[in-house]
Protein backbone atom coordinates (compact mmCIF):
# COMPACT_ATOMS: atom_id res chain seq x y z
CA UNK A 1 0.00 0.00 0.00
CA UNK A 2 2.82 2.45 1.08
CA UNK A 3 4.69 1.32 -2.58
CA UNK A 4 1.83 2.27 -4.41
CA UNK A 5 0.45 5.15 -1.89
CA UNK A 6 4.09 6.95 -3.37
CA UNK A 7 3.84 5.75 -7.17
CA UNK A 8 0.48 7.23 -7.38
CA UNK A 9 1.13 10.39 -5.67
CA UNK A 10 4.45 10.31 -7.86
CA UNK A 11 2.63 10.31 -10.90
CA UNK A 12 0.35 12.94 -9.38
CA UNK A 13 2.99 15.15 -8.84
CA UNK A 14 5.58 14.60 -12.03
CA UNK A 15 3.00 15.05 -14.63
CA UNK A 16 1.10 17.87 -14.05
CA UNK A 17 2.87 21.16 -14.96
CA UNK A 18 0.92 24.68 -13.88
CA UNK A 19 -0.21 24.17 -10.40
CA UNK A 20 -2.25 22.43 -7.91
CA UNK A 21 -5.40 22.57 -9.87
CA UNK A 22 -4.55 21.08 -12.87
CA UNK A 23 -3.61 18.17 -10.81
CA UNK A 24 -7.47 17.74 -9.86
CA UNK A 25 -8.38 15.40 -12.99
CA UNK A 26 -5.38 13.38 -12.91
CA UNK A 27 -5.42 12.99 -9.00
CA UNK A 28 -9.44 12.03 -9.69
CA UNK A 29 -8.50 9.94 -12.62
CA UNK A 30 -6.00 8.39 -10.38
CA UNK A 31 -7.28 7.89 -7.24
CA UNK A 32 -11.23 7.10 -8.00
CA UNK A 33 -11.29 5.46 -11.07
CA UNK A 34 -8.05 3.95 -11.77
CA UNK A 35 -7.03 2.47 -8.19
CA UNK A 36 -10.20 2.64 -6.30
CA UNK A 37 -9.46 3.85 -3.15
CA UNK A 38 -11.76 6.69 -2.82
CA UNK A 39 -15.61 6.79 -3.79
CA UNK A 40 -16.07 10.00 -6.17
CA UNK A 41 -18.03 11.73 -3.09
CA UNK A 42 -15.49 11.35 -1.05
CA UNK A 43 -12.94 12.66 -3.19
CA UNK A 44 -15.35 15.65 -3.46
CA UNK A 45 -15.42 15.67 0.11
CA UNK A 46 -11.79 15.95 0.35
CA UNK A 47 -11.11 18.45 -2.47
CA UNK A 48 -13.23 20.69 -0.48
CA UNK A 49 -11.55 20.28 2.72
CA UNK A 50 -7.81 20.52 1.42
CA UNK A 51 -9.52 24.07 -0.54
CA UNK A 52 -10.62 25.21 2.87
CA UNK A 53 -7.29 24.37 5.21
CA UNK A 54 -4.62 26.64 4.86
CA UNK A 55 -1.11 25.52 2.60
CA UNK A 56 -0.68 24.12 -0.50
CA UNK A 57 -3.76 22.59 -2.65
CA UNK A 58 -2.15 18.87 -3.67
CA UNK A 59 -0.01 18.21 -0.57
CA UNK A 60 -3.13 18.68 1.50
CA UNK A 61 -5.20 16.23 -1.00
CA UNK A 62 -2.29 14.29 -0.62
CA UNK A 63 -2.22 14.09 3.48
CA UNK A 64 -6.04 13.30 3.50
CA UNK A 65 -5.56 10.19 0.98
CA UNK A 66 -2.39 9.23 2.65
CA UNK A 67 -4.02 9.10 6.18
CA UNK A 68 -6.86 7.32 4.85
CA UNK A 69 -5.40 4.62 3.37
CA UNK A 70 -2.15 4.19 5.58
CA UNK A 71 -2.04 6.09 8.31
CA UNK A 72 0.71 8.58 9.88
CA UNK A 73 3.36 6.63 6.89
CA UNK A 74 0.64 6.74 4.32
CA UNK A 75 0.61 10.52 4.65
CA UNK A 76 4.79 10.49 4.35
CA UNK A 77 4.57 8.31 1.74
CA UNK A 78 1.72 10.55 -0.33
CA UNK A 79 3.70 14.05 0.21
CA UNK A 80 7.12 12.92 -0.63
CA UNK A 81 5.95 11.07 -3.82
CA UNK A 82 4.12 14.06 -4.43
CA UNK A 83 7.14 16.53 -4.08
CA UNK A 84 9.51 14.81 -4.52
CA UNK A 85 10.37 15.15 -8.66
CA UNK A 86 9.55 19.29 -8.93
CA UNK A 87 11.83 19.87 -5.89
CA UNK A 88 14.66 17.44 -7.43
CA UNK A 89 14.16 19.29 -10.94
CA UNK A 90 14.06 22.86 -9.44
CA UNK A 91 17.11 22.42 -7.05
CA UNK A 92 18.90 21.22 -10.29
CA UNK A 93 17.32 24.27 -13.05
CA UNK A 94 18.18 26.61 -9.92
CA UNK A 95 21.47 25.13 -9.57
CA UNK A 96 22.29 25.54 -13.60
CA UNK A 97 20.09 28.68 -14.10
CA UNK A 98 23.09 31.11 -12.48
CA UNK A 99 25.19 30.20 -15.13
CA UNK A 100 23.32 31.07 -17.70
CA UNK A 101 21.55 33.95 -16.70
CA UNK A 102 23.44 36.42 -18.09
CA UNK A 103 23.38 34.16 -21.54
CA UNK A 104 21.95 36.53 -24.48
CA UNK A 105 19.60 34.26 -25.47
CA UNK A 106 18.49 33.34 -21.61
CA UNK A 107 18.30 36.74 -21.21
CA UNK A 108 15.74 37.71 -24.28
CA UNK A 109 13.84 34.85 -23.91
CA UNK A 110 13.30 36.52 -19.74
CA UNK A 111 12.45 39.41 -21.54
CA UNK A 112 9.27 37.89 -23.66
CA UNK A 113 8.87 35.94 -19.96
CA UNK A 114 8.61 38.15 -17.48
CA UNK A 115 5.82 40.10 -18.51
CA UNK A 116 3.63 36.89 -19.23
CA UNK A 117 4.27 36.05 -15.83
CA UNK A 118 3.05 38.86 -14.27
CA UNK A 119 -0.17 38.84 -16.84
CA UNK A 120 -0.25 34.96 -15.34
CA UNK A 121 -0.90 36.45 -11.80
CA UNK A 122 -3.08 39.29 -12.35
CA UNK A 123 -5.89 36.53 -15.03
CA UNK A 124 -6.27 34.24 -11.50
CA UNK A 125 -7.42 37.42 -9.61
CA UNK A 126 -10.07 38.16 -11.60
CA UNK A 127 -11.18 34.33 -12.18
CA UNK A 128 -11.40 34.15 -8.61
CA UNK A 129 -13.08 37.25 -8.03
CA UNK A 130 -15.55 35.22 -9.85
CA UNK A 131 -15.43 32.36 -8.04
CA UNK A 132 -15.59 33.61 -4.79
CA UNK A 133 -18.43 35.85 -5.06
CA UNK A 134 -17.34 39.16 -5.25
CA UNK A 135 -20.22 42.13 -5.56
CA UNK A 136 -20.80 45.64 -5.27
CA UNK A 137 -21.31 45.00 -1.29
CA UNK A 138 -18.03 43.90 -0.50
CA UNK A 139 -16.16 44.65 -3.47
CA UNK A 140 -14.39 46.69 -0.73
CA UNK A 141 -12.70 44.06 1.10
CA UNK A 142 -9.91 42.63 -1.67
CA UNK A 143 -9.79 46.64 -2.93
CA UNK A 144 -8.54 47.56 1.01
CA UNK A 145 -6.66 44.61 1.30
CA UNK A 146 -4.83 45.11 -1.94
CA UNK A 147 -4.07 48.81 -1.35
CA UNK A 148 -2.95 48.28 2.47
CA UNK A 149 -0.29 45.21 0.83
CA UNK A 150 0.69 47.37 -2.28
CA UNK A 151 0.86 51.03 -1.20
CA UNK A 152 0.81 51.26 2.67
CA UNK A 153 3.58 47.73 2.90
CA UNK A 154 1.57 45.58 4.88
CA UNK A 155 2.68 42.04 5.55
CA UNK A 156 -0.61 39.85 3.65
CA UNK A 157 -0.26 37.75 7.03
CA UNK A 158 -1.93 40.83 8.76
CA UNK A 159 -4.54 41.00 6.18
CA UNK A 160 -5.19 37.44 6.46
CA UNK A 161 -5.53 37.53 10.24
CA UNK A 162 -7.61 40.70 10.60
CA UNK A 163 -9.72 38.59 7.45
CA UNK A 164 -9.96 35.60 9.47
CA UNK A 165 -11.09 37.79 13.04
CA UNK A 166 -13.54 39.81 10.66
CA UNK A 167 -15.00 36.30 9.07
CA UNK A 168 -15.68 34.76 12.42
CA UNK A 169 -17.48 38.25 13.86
CA UNK A 170 -19.34 38.53 11.13
CA UNK A 171 -20.32 34.62 11.25
CA UNK A 172 -21.44 34.81 14.58
CA UNK A 173 -23.69 38.38 14.52
CA UNK A 174 -25.26 36.13 11.25
CA UNK A 175 -25.54 33.11 13.58
CA UNK A 176 -27.79 35.12 15.61
CA UNK A 177 -29.15 37.54 13.94
CA UNK B 1 21.43 32.02 10.55
CA UNK B 2 19.73 32.17 7.43
CA UNK B 3 18.46 29.05 7.38
CA UNK B 4 16.82 29.13 10.64
CA UNK B 5 15.37 32.55 9.55
CA UNK B 6 14.02 30.95 6.01
CA UNK B 7 12.63 27.80 7.60
CA UNK B 8 10.53 30.33 10.23
CA UNK B 9 9.79 32.55 7.65
CA UNK B 10 8.33 29.61 5.52
CA UNK B 11 6.19 27.91 8.33
CA UNK B 12 4.87 31.13 8.33
CA UNK B 13 4.41 31.31 4.57
CA UNK B 14 2.64 28.17 4.59
CA UNK B 15 -0.20 28.10 7.53
CA UNK B 16 -1.18 31.44 6.40
CA UNK B 17 -1.56 30.61 2.48
CA UNK B 18 -5.20 30.15 2.15
CA UNK B 19 -6.78 29.62 -1.73
CA UNK B 20 -4.43 28.24 -3.59
CA UNK B 21 -0.67 28.91 -5.28
CA UNK B 22 -1.46 32.40 -6.29
CA UNK B 23 -1.84 33.25 -2.82
CA UNK B 24 1.37 31.26 -1.33
CA UNK B 25 3.12 33.46 -4.22
CA UNK B 26 1.81 36.49 -2.88
CA UNK B 27 3.13 35.73 0.35
CA UNK B 28 6.92 34.46 -0.88
CA UNK B 29 7.38 37.21 -2.40
CA UNK B 30 5.94 39.67 0.35
CA UNK B 31 8.54 37.56 2.63
CA UNK B 32 11.63 37.40 0.55
CA UNK B 33 11.60 40.39 -1.53
CA UNK B 34 9.78 42.74 0.76
CA UNK B 35 10.74 41.59 3.57
CA UNK B 36 14.15 40.40 4.14
CA UNK B 37 15.37 41.60 0.93
CA UNK B 38 16.60 38.01 0.02
CA UNK B 39 16.49 39.14 -4.33
CA UNK B 40 15.35 41.49 -6.67
CA UNK B 41 11.50 41.95 -7.44
CA UNK B 42 13.12 40.76 -11.10
CA UNK B 43 14.49 37.79 -9.74
CA UNK B 44 11.63 36.87 -8.44
CA UNK B 45 9.54 37.41 -11.20
CA UNK B 46 12.39 34.57 -13.22
CA UNK B 47 11.83 32.34 -10.43
CA UNK B 48 8.15 32.60 -10.84
CA UNK B 49 8.28 31.68 -14.67
CA UNK B 50 10.54 28.76 -14.00
CA UNK B 51 7.93 27.48 -11.20
CA UNK B 52 5.34 27.78 -13.40
CA UNK B 53 7.05 25.87 -16.38
CA UNK B 54 8.15 22.65 -14.37
CA UNK B 55 5.96 19.81 -12.71
CA UNK B 56 4.48 20.47 -9.25
CA UNK B 57 2.49 22.83 -7.79
CA UNK B 58 3.45 26.15 -7.64
CA UNK B 59 4.30 26.77 -4.20
CA UNK B 60 6.32 23.91 -3.65
CA UNK B 61 8.34 25.16 -6.88
CA UNK B 62 8.58 28.63 -5.88
CA UNK B 63 9.67 27.99 -1.99
CA UNK B 64 12.41 25.11 -3.30
CA UNK B 65 13.24 27.42 -5.49
CA UNK B 66 13.78 31.09 -3.60
CA UNK B 67 15.29 28.60 -0.55
CA UNK B 68 17.77 28.04 -2.50
CA UNK B 69 18.30 31.38 -4.11
CA UNK B 70 18.22 33.66 -0.45
CA UNK B 71 20.66 31.03 1.01
CA UNK B 72 23.32 31.62 -2.27
CA UNK B 73 22.60 34.91 -2.63
CA UNK B 74 23.47 35.72 1.13
CA UNK B 75 27.28 34.55 -0.10
CA UNK B 76 26.83 31.14 1.45
CA UNK B 77 27.96 27.78 -0.60
CA UNK B 78 25.42 26.17 -3.40
CA UNK B 79 25.31 22.68 -0.41
CA UNK B 80 23.71 25.26 1.86
CA UNK B 81 21.31 26.29 -0.74
CA UNK B 82 20.37 23.16 -1.29
CA UNK B 83 19.83 22.65 2.32
CA UNK B 84 18.02 26.15 2.42
CA UNK B 85 15.38 25.23 -0.25
CA UNK B 86 14.66 21.40 1.46
CA UNK B 87 14.24 23.46 4.83
CA UNK B 88 11.65 26.13 3.06
CA UNK B 89 9.61 23.49 1.18
CA UNK B 90 9.48 21.12 4.22
CA UNK B 91 8.77 24.46 6.56
CA UNK B 92 5.64 25.42 4.10
CA UNK B 93 4.30 22.25 4.08
CA UNK B 94 4.50 21.21 8.01
CA UNK B 95 2.11 22.88 9.59
CA UNK B 96 -1.15 22.78 6.98
CA UNK B 97 -0.39 19.05 7.14
CA UNK B 98 -0.44 18.93 10.98
CA UNK B 99 -3.40 20.97 10.92
CA UNK B 100 -5.13 19.03 8.09
CA UNK B 101 -4.44 15.62 10.41
CA UNK B 102 -6.05 17.59 13.31
CA UNK B 103 -9.30 18.42 11.53
CA UNK B 104 -9.53 14.70 9.63
CA UNK B 105 -11.36 13.68 11.81
CA UNK B 106 -13.58 16.31 12.70
CA UNK B 107 -14.46 16.18 8.66
CA UNK B 108 -18.29 16.12 8.79
CA UNK B 109 -18.67 18.38 12.01
CA UNK B 110 -17.02 21.64 10.70
CA UNK B 111 -18.32 21.45 7.25
CA UNK B 112 -21.85 22.69 8.56
CA UNK B 113 -20.43 25.08 10.63
CA UNK B 114 -21.96 28.65 9.44
CA UNK B 115 -19.35 30.46 11.97
CA UNK B 116 -16.44 28.69 10.00
CA UNK B 117 -18.27 29.22 6.64
CA UNK B 118 -18.48 32.79 7.04
CA UNK B 119 -14.66 33.34 7.27
CA UNK B 120 -13.88 31.13 4.75
CA UNK B 121 -16.03 33.26 2.77
CA UNK B 122 -14.30 36.48 3.37
CA UNK B 123 -10.93 34.89 3.04
CA UNK B 124 -11.49 33.98 -0.17
CA UNK B 125 -12.57 37.58 -1.25
CA UNK B 126 -9.57 38.64 0.69
CA UNK B 127 -7.32 36.66 -1.06
CA UNK B 128 -8.17 38.09 -4.25
CA UNK B 129 -6.70 41.52 -3.24
CA UNK B 130 -3.62 39.93 -1.82
CA UNK B 131 -3.01 38.24 -5.50
CA UNK B 132 -3.88 41.84 -7.02
CA UNK B 133 -1.86 43.58 -4.58
CA UNK B 134 1.73 40.73 -5.68
CA UNK B 135 0.76 41.46 -9.16
CA UNK B 136 1.17 45.21 -8.65
CA UNK B 137 4.22 44.84 -7.13
CA UNK B 138 6.12 42.64 -10.02
CA UNK B 139 5.05 45.79 -12.76
CA UNK B 140 8.00 46.89 -12.75
CA UNK B 141 10.86 48.60 -14.58
CA UNK B 142 12.82 45.60 -14.65
CA UNK B 143 10.09 43.28 -16.01
CA UNK B 144 8.94 45.64 -18.44
CA UNK B 145 11.49 47.94 -19.19
CA UNK B 146 11.05 51.97 -18.85
CA UNK B 147 7.95 53.34 -20.05
CA UNK B 148 7.80 55.24 -23.21
CA UNK B 149 7.72 54.81 -26.75
CA UNK B 150 10.95 52.20 -26.54
CA UNK B 151 11.14 48.22 -28.45
CA UNK B 152 11.14 46.46 -24.80
CA UNK B 153 8.19 48.59 -23.08
CA UNK B 154 6.01 48.18 -26.20
CA UNK B 155 6.61 44.76 -26.62
CA UNK B 156 6.29 43.82 -23.09
CA UNK B 157 2.78 45.59 -22.72
CA UNK B 158 1.77 43.05 -25.87
CA UNK B 159 3.08 40.68 -24.43
CA UNK B 160 1.34 41.52 -21.21
CA UNK B 161 -2.16 41.68 -22.60
CA UNK B 162 -2.29 38.87 -24.37
CA UNK B 163 -1.20 36.43 -22.11
CA UNK B 164 -3.73 37.77 -20.12
CA UNK B 165 -6.70 37.90 -22.40
CA UNK B 166 -5.76 34.12 -23.22
CA UNK B 167 -5.24 32.94 -19.94
CA UNK B 168 -8.39 34.90 -18.85
CA UNK B 169 -10.74 34.32 -21.48
CA UNK B 170 -9.46 31.27 -23.69
CA UNK B 171 -8.34 29.37 -20.18
CA UNK B 172 -5.20 28.41 -21.92
CA UNK B 173 -2.87 26.50 -20.67
CA UNK B 174 0.07 28.63 -18.83
CA UNK B 175 2.94 26.63 -20.38
CA UNK B 176 1.69 27.19 -23.56
CA UNK B 177 1.65 30.76 -22.76
CA UNK B 178 5.05 30.95 -21.43
CA UNK B 179 7.03 28.94 -24.07
CA UNK B 180 5.21 31.07 -26.78
CA UNK B 181 6.19 34.50 -24.71
CA UNK B 182 9.67 33.18 -24.46
CA UNK B 183 9.53 32.41 -28.44
CA UNK B 184 8.14 35.92 -28.85
CA UNK B 185 10.60 37.31 -26.81
CA UNK B 186 13.66 35.55 -28.07
CA UNK B 187 12.93 36.53 -31.90
CA UNK B 188 11.60 40.27 -31.73
CA UNK B 189 15.03 41.32 -29.19
CA UNK B 190 17.28 39.26 -31.67
CA UNK B 191 16.38 41.61 -34.43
Amino acid sequence: MYGKLFVSFWKIGTFTIGGGYVMIPIMEQEIVDRRGWLSREEFMDYLSLSQAMPGIFAVNMATCIGRKLGGIWGVVCAIAGNVLMPIALILMLAMFFRYFRDNVIVERVFMGLRPAVVALIAAPVFRMAKSAKISWSNFWIPLVAALLIWLFGVSPVWVIVAAMAGGLVWGRVKVKG
Amino acid sequence: MILLELFWTFLKIGIFTFGGGYAMVALIQNEVVVNHGWMSQQEFTDILAVSQMTPGPIGINTATYTGYTAVVNSGLPVWEGVVGSLLASLAVILLPVVAMLLVYGYLSHHRDNPVIDAMLKVLRITVVGLIAAAAMLLLTEESFGHPGLNKQFIVSVLIFVGVFYFSLRRRTNPIVLIVASGIVGLVVFSV
